[in-house]
């Protein structure tokens, strides 16, 4: 483990020593619960219809797909007109777009990340990478198939899809989102431990606690 | 610009083995491992190779060595050259010449990691690079079987097919031609 995470004292500006032991100070390490939904259905629709309209993407770029991302949140595609957002911290999004490969390192990144953004929430698997390993099929830093380790709404196919392909995906996965299909995380939450193990079966040097809401 | 006359001069200092000339103003030598590090030296110092471009390896599996390549540039007169060394693949070890150029000793600890050359005394050179928590054989090296690897790690989607590009192509574009 990293000397950073380890428990340990430390002084603080006012001379105070206080014990600091990161892996459990930092985080909650209550697992994810399903978020059931509303009482009645017209309202759970309207809930949907208005989560439909609000969608705020992780401005986190994992593959060559993220050069696409580029045009798409500038004048030329301007997807802004379509009610999607780009935020910079996982607080304030609630759209994971893994926008191609994800090697073994960048996914210990994107399920912390994942898990640090709040119900309800949508993955984006963008391009053949995600889907099945793409051109990067035998690579041994690499994996291959996205939905093994996060919940995966919706898959945009092309290698690279363009910022076209996005806009029409955004607009399937509101359709999704409307129909009530999309239920990711509350997929998350119930298959918890099947995500959990197939995560820990590819990074060997598993440092996080296992929930890092 | 003229490299032979370069090779004359290190020649009589270094023991050296044949100039491979690739372009007027590329070429590379092959010299012993003990005799790297005063040729580096002299090359910076003395003839202005002040940039090092480049330091790579190449996995001669057949013959059971690695190939070290420092690639060396002089600026001012616009060319460059490429040392050599032959390491034994079996507990490869080099000389570090972070001190030489700091920007060594990131490519020996890529190399350390890829490869598995060990570099003592290179800073953080047992660190890890690019990897984390790799349990394996050095992944460039050429006995990793990247394919079986890949397999048994990670789970594959079934139903995946492969096209060769050419045979593919040709079909799709001229399905009458052959
Ligand atoms: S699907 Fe193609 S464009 Fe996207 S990350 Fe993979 S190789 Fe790159």
């Amino acid at each position: 483990m990293k000397p950073e995470l380890m428990k340990r004292m430390v002084k603080g500006p006012d001379g105070v020593e206080f014990e600091v032991e990161p892996m459990r100070d930092y985080y909650c390490d209550a697992p994810p619960t399903v978020q059931h939904g509303a009482y009645i259905k017209i309202v759970e629709d309207f809930f949907n219809w208005a989560r439909s309209q609000s969608l705020w993407i992780l401005g986190f770029g994992t593959g060559c797909g993220a050069i696409e991302m580029r045009p798409l949140m500038t004048p030329r595609f301007d997807a802004y007109r379509y009610g999607i957002q780009w935020r910079p911290t996982p607080r304030q999004a609630n759209l994971l777009v893994i926008s191609g490969y994800l090697s073994v390192k960048t996914l210990k990144r994107a399920i912390r990340a994942y898990e640090q953004m709040q119900n309800p929430k949508y993955v984006v698997g963008l391009g053949s990478c995600t889907i099945n390993g793409g051109m990067y099929w035998d690579s041994y830093n690499t994996i291959k198939c996205l939905d093994q380790y996060l919940p995966v709404d919706l898959y945009i196919t092309g290698c690279m899809p363009r910022p076209e392909a996005l806009l029409a995906g955004f607009e399937d996965l509101k359709k999704l989102i409307r129909a009530g299909q999309a239920e990711g995380a509350n997929q998350y939450a119930e298959r918890f431990d099947w995500y959990k193990a197939n995560q820990k079966q590819v990074i060997h040097d598993w440092d996080m606690p296992d929930y890092n809401w | 610009m003229d490299m032979r006359a370069l090779y004359d001069r290190l020649k009589a200092l270094y023991p050296l083995g044949e100039l491979t000339e690739q372009r007027a103003n590329l070429a590379f030598v092959t010299l012993p491992a003990e005799y790297l590090r005063p040729a580096l030296l002299h090359l910076r110092d003395l003839e202005g190779y002040r940039h090092l471009v480049l330091l790579t390896a190449v996995d001669w599996l057949e013959d059971g060595l690695f190939q070290l390549t420092y690639l060396l540039c002089n600026r001012s007169r616009n060319c460059d050259i490429g040392l050599r060394v032959m390491l034994p693949r079996e507990g490869a070890t080099m000389a570090s010449s972070h001190d030489i150029w700091p920007t060594a000793a990131v490519y020996q600890r890529e190399l350390r990691e890829m490869f598995g050359i060990d570099f003592p005394d290179s800073p953080g050179v047992d660190e890890e690079f690019i990897l984390e928590g790799w349990n394996d054989i050095p992944p460039y090296r050429r006995d990793f079987d990247t394919l079986k690897y890949a397999n048994d790690s990670f789970a594959q989607r079934a139903g995946r097919e492969t096209r060769d590009p050419e045979t593919h192509m040709k079909q799709q574009l001229y399905p009458d031609r052959d």
